[in-house]
């Protein structure tokens, strides 16, 4: 049974008189345990479907089901429910709290989880080492680290609750080349230790790390990639930002 | 989020910007502690004008004579013109009356007082042994008129301080000298206390003389001026007066209570008055310090209002990893209540402080109440609520997408 179903997915923002189908019937299912890019240029719709993938929002029409849990007709509480236990978020800017601990930062999700004071600071520990953190930092504030540290702080906790699903929005670009590679070894690495991956950028390359590959144009899946098809460059890749 | 995420999180989020906070904090400091020292000088005149009015003794009605009126006229004259009262009343007063402590019928009438070389003009009171205990009189040196003075018509004196001051000096002892009251002679058996009263009724500026005396050689008739009775208990104030009322009545044989030829002053009606005024005058202050507490508790709202602008991407994200709207909107409340909470302590500090220093040194009196800090602290908390809860409806209605956008 696939972890993610979405099944003729379509969002339509209406800003007064006019009105915009960003999503226009998107179909497709991951399984778990599987690394996928979503890949598109800007505007073709891949913030829109990162937002319903992660409960942000909710499709107008269509079904997105996420680990048996039906999560397109959800309200916004069952939604927060749905993000504090099944989704674990990964941003371009990081997003970390200023002026707080890397532990702090990384024990975050599990305060709003109700996870027991003396179980979360193993928990972040195991976290921040599964993403590659140095003990040393721990007990830094976050605006004493570096860009590549910030980001694996913010994998660390987007994987603390152990969620079914792991959302990376551009996570790499913030970063320069070398340290962007860097992280993606790291999420490599989580998905061969079994965490499902989702990875939202419009950069080929960095898709690329990803097994598989969709392409989404003008609010449609427009191609699929895997690793056994051998990957055409094609007009639909982006330009380098 | 556990009640200990929540102080964490307050505690995190103001001290990461102390100056900040110490500043917002400023505003409710000085509206609470400027309400508590308001208050303090108000309870404090309230205080000190209800204890000179009890000075004048405890528990006190005082019994005047009602207007003269005479037979089948409508015309009366003024209040306490007549002259109806006399020491029988006093005496059916003291039998017919339970819970009394003292009966002290009196007369009092100013005079010119010489002694060698010097006068004054002062009230000279006749009194009865029982003056003393009515209105709290205590003695300096020598005694006060006793019952055989009365009896035997004793040409003797009591001078207040004040009086003793003008006579013979201050911190003289003149007993046994003699004083001359309309031209005839007294001798000088004690000293009262000095009572520090003020005005028109200065219990240290008289002269006390037997009541008899003062009828026979003074004012030449037999009745007399007032009639004080102490109660013995301030709960039992309104019965006296009632019981005292029923005899008076009976004695003048007069049946409409409304006809009257006397009536009665309750002390505790002189003391509400004096009250309600200083009451206003408390209220006064403590408005306009309120006024400050306001501009603080805004001053609050505004600082919240930039906090959330500030943290918007951090209310994002919290709701992107699953924080509900209210524990969104708990921890921004929990700040501002937590701000006001501990301007509201130190304002009560330096309140408290500042009754004190202005009773110590600027010699006001001042009296802070655990009401009035109370209150304060009250009040604080609730304008940390009240201003914290459209900044933290605000943060809690913050969409997590556009909230992440946020630049």
């Amino acid at each position: 049974m696939p972890i993610i179903k979405v099944d003729n997915v379509t969002k339509q923002y209406s800003n007064g008189n006019i009105e915009f189908l960003a999503l226009k019937g998107v179909s497709f299912e991951i399984e778990k345990g599987e690394f996928v890019a979503i890949m598109g240029p800007s505007g073709s719709g891949k913030s829109t479907l990162m937002h319903i993938l992660g409960a942000l929002d909710v499709p107008s029409t269509g079904s997105y089901v996420l680990d048996g849990k039906d999560v397109s007709t959800m309200n916004e509480r069952e939604l927060a429910d749905v993000r504090r236990e099944k989704i674990g978020y990964v941003f371009q800017s990081f997003n970390l709290l200023p002026r707080t601990t890397v532990l702090r930062n990384v024990m975050l999700p599990l305060m709003y989880c109700g996870v027991p004071h003396d179980e979360r600071q193993s928990l972040a520990e195991k976290a921040l080492t599964a993403a590659g953190m140095d003990s040393v930092h721990y007990l830094h504030n976050t605006n004493q680290i570096s860009g590549g540290q910030m980001q694996r702080v913010a994998i660390a906790r987007a994987l603390v609750n152990n969620p079914s699903l792991i959302l990376a929005d551009e996570p790499t670009g913030n970063l320069d080349t070398k340290t962007g590679n860097f992280v993606m070894g790291t999420f490599q690495q989580l998905n061969t230790q079994g965490h499902t991956i989702i990875l939202i950028t419009h950069e080929r390359e960095v898709a690329e790390h990803a097994k598989r590959i969709l392409v989404i144009r003008d609010g449609q899946i427009v191609k699929e990639e895997t690793d056994h098809t051998h990957r055409v460059q094609s007009h639909l890749d982006a330009q380098p930002s | 989020m556990t009640i200990r995420d929540l102080f964490e999180e307050t505690y995190i989020s103001l001290s990461s910007n102390k100056v900040r906070s110490a500043l917002t904090m400023l505003g409710i400091v000085i509206g609470i502690a400027s309400v508590i020292a308001m208050v303090a000088i108000g309870q404090g005149a309230q205080g000190n004008i209800e204890a000179s009015i009890q000075s004048a003794g405890a528990n006190l009605l005082t019994v005047i004579p009602g207007a003269q009126r005479g037979v089948g006229q409508q015309v009366s004259a003024g209040r306490g013109s007549a002259q109806t009262l006399t020491i029988g009343d006093a005496d059916a007063i003291t039998s017919g009356v339970t819970d009394v402590k003292a009966v002290s019928p009196e007369v009092s009438r100013r005079y010119q007082v010489t002694t060698k070389g010097k006068n004054t003009n002062t009230s000279v009171i006749g009194a009865v042994a029982d003056y003393i205990v009515a209105h709290n009189i205590e003695m300096e040196n020598g005694s006060f008129i006793s019952e055989t003075d009365t009896k035997n018509l004793g040409r003797v004196a009591i001078l207040g301080s004040t009086t003793r001051d003008d006579l013979f000096g201050e911190g003289t002892s003149p007993i046994g000298e003699t004083i001359r009251v309309n031209n005839m002679q007294f001798r000088i058996i004690g000293i009262a206390k000095a009572k520090g009263g003020s005005g028109f009724n200065n219990p240290d500026d008289a002269i006390y003389v037997p009541l008899t005396t003062a009828q026979k050689l003074l004012t030449g008739n037999q009745t007399v001026s007032t009639i004080s009775v102490a109660a013995v208990s301030q709960q039992t104030m309104t019965s006296v007066q009632d019981q005292m009322t029923v005899v008076l009545l009976e004695r003048h044989k007069i049946s409409d209570p409304q006809a009257a030829d006397f009536s009665v002053i309750n002390q505790a009606d002189i003391v509400a008055a004096a009250s309600s005024v200083t009451g206003t005058l408390t209220a006064l202050l403590a408005s306009i310090a309120g006024i400050s507490l306001l501009v603080g508790g805004i001053g609050i709202m505004n600082m919240m209002l930039t906090t959330v602008t500030e943290r918007t991407r951090e209310i994002g994200l919290r709701k992107a990893i699953g924080a509900h709207r209210e524990d969104v909107s708990r921890q921004f409340l929990m700040e501002s209540v937590s701000l006001t909470f501990i301007g509201g302590l130190i304002g009560v500090v330096l309140g408290v402080t500042i009754a004190w220093g202005i009773g110590h040194f600027a010699g006001y009196a001042s009296k802070v109440t655990l009401t009035s800090v109370l209150l304060a602290f009250g009040v604080s908390a609730g304008i940390g609520i009240v201003f914290g809860y459209y900044p933290a409806t605000r943060a809690a209605k913050l969409n997590p997408i556009d909230a992440l956008r946020y630049e």
